[in-house]
């Protein structure tokens, strides 16, 4: 599948904005990411397994709000941050 | 052990002395090859990334820690072994433990203050975080436990207090880890909105220590716990001597009476003893300075009338003399957070702080005349005063 990164989180994708993603869930899929792109989970997810605040998942579009949202290999999934403040 | 048997802890080298700036957009380095005389200014680092606090081993002079998060991802830690040139993120960053099930579990919303743990201590570092916690790193800050007779002890709810949407605005602090250079099994820490805390078994246990202490926001002036510390200093020549710049005054205790003893009532009652940094003198464990702020009604957290000043005391606490020398003579509303004001070890001793409209201020003669280093920085949070090789 296709996951779409984030400005904020491209120094750890070697400022690849679109990177292949695997894995039968969103959370696999993060766990996948995390083994190839070190502690970037952490950066968009809490050590309760909570999205981050002002991180936002979208999956073909709709967004998801838990990590256990399945999966295909044809999904394309969007990283977004959520902007706020000045 | 007398101050006369032991050798500063903090003896200069003859190399750098580097001020490392945490900042709310990044990091920045201010160096002097030339006994402070000339600064050249390196940075940003992490342009963009809010920097609590960047701490130097003192152990190695080599290793740097950084605490950073930004406004939209987790919070880390930065490491550098070559004095902050090159950094590598953590590999496991402080993190509180998973909750087990039908618990609410706790989130380190950023990693607030650094420190080297004892010299015998290699490697080992604490950090505190916001909301409320304790971890520790036995690897130079590369992979970070919590510290869980702390962050699970069974009181620490109610030392925290409320830590929820009704907490204080920018969220409660962990700060001032203090070790005793006696013995690594003794150490304090500082909680905003709790109070101060030590143990002596190296974190096994932990006990208030505010006897004397005001809380006058408090229906009981004088609780157990829920101070509120702005920042604790102990010296490292004289242990037993910790010096508090509280939110109800200036402190001094003798460990070995064990009780605060408000030293703040010697200040002039225009300036009060309201402020957030404290600074020692690295060798003399009588002389502290402090920069007041205004604390009255609604707490501007200013300098007193627009008038900036630093204050020092030469014997602990009973007289304090007023250092302005350098500064606006009006219209001057610096604000310096409580990691924002350090010393080095030089003879005599320079003072610096940053201030949150961007400013880097210095005195090398002990506070007689300041200087303004740098302008146009972004909101600074904490400037530490490092030794390089």
């Amino acid at each position: 599948m296709k996951v779409y990164i984030p400005t904020p989180l491209r120094s750890y994708t070697k400022q690849q904005g679109e990177v292949d993603g695997y894995g039968s869930t969103v959370a696999e899929m993060l766990e996948d990411l995390d083994r190839r792109f070190p502690s970037i989970r952490f950066r968009m997810i809490d050590e309760q397994g909570g999205i981050r605040q002002h991180i936002r998942i979208f999956v073909n579009g709709e967004e998801v709000k838990g990590l256990d949202v399945p999966l295909v290999a044809s999904d394309e999934v969007h990283i977004l941050q959520a902007l706020s403040g000045g | 052990m007398s101050v006369s048997d032991q050798k500063s802890p903090a003896t200069p080298s003859s190399g750098v002395v580097a001020l490392l700036i945490a900042t709310r957009k990044g990091a920045w380095i201010l160096k002097s090859r030339d006994g402070r005389c000339r600064w050249e200014l390196e940075g940003p680092t992490f342009l963009g990334h809010i920097a609590y606090h960047i701490v130097l081993d003192p152990r190695d002079r080599r290793t740097m820690l950084m605490a950073a998060r930004t406004g939209h991802l987790g919070p880390t830690v930065f490491r550098s072994t070559d004095d902050g040139k090159n950094w590598k993120e953590a590999s496991r960053p402080p993190a509180f433990r998973k909750a087990t099930e039908g618990e609410v579990g706790r989130v380190v919303d950023h990693v607030f203050w650094l420190t080297p743990a004892h010299p015998n201590e290699p490697n080992a570092w604490y950090a505190g975080t916001s909301p409320h916690g304790l971890f520790r790193s036995e690897d130079g800050g590369d992979t970070w436990e919590p510290v869980a007779d702390f962050n699970d002890h069974p009181m620490r709810p109610s030392w925290s207090g409320d830590e929820g949407p009704q907490g204080t605005p920018d969220g409660s602090k962990l700060h001032s880890i203090l070790i005793d250079p006696r013995d690594p099994n003794h150490m304090y820490l500082g909680l905003s909105g709790g109070g101060f805390f030590e143990s002596t078994n190296k974190g096994a246990d932990w006990k208030p220590l505010n006897a004397g202490c005001r809380a006058d926001f408090l229906p009981d002036p004088y609780p157990e716990y829920g101070h509120d510390p702005h920042c604790v200093r102990l010296h490292p020549l004289a242990p037993d001597i910790l010096y508090q710049q509280n939110h109800c005054g200036l402190y001094r205790m003798d460990r070995r009476e064990g009780s605060w003893v408000r030293i703040g009532e010697n200040m002039p009652k225009a300036v009060g003893d309201i402020g957030f940094p404290l600074v020692m003198h690295p060798r003399d464990p009588k002389t502290v300075w402090v920069f007041p702020m205004d604390g009255t009604e609604v707490w501007p957290r200013v300098s007193p009338g627009g008038n900036p000043a630093a204050y020092v005391t030469r014997d602990s606490g009973l007289t304090w003399q007023r250092l302005d020398r350098g500064f606006p003579r009006s219209q001057g509303w610096f604000t310096v957070k409580r990691q924002a004001m350090t010393s080095d070890a030089h003879e005599p001793v320079a003072l610096y702080f940053g201030t949150t409209s961007g400013e880097v201020w210095a005195s090398t003669n002990e506070g007689a005349e300041w200087a303004c280093l740098v302008r146009h920085l972004p909101e600074i949070y904490a400037v530490e005063a490092a030794e390089l090789e």
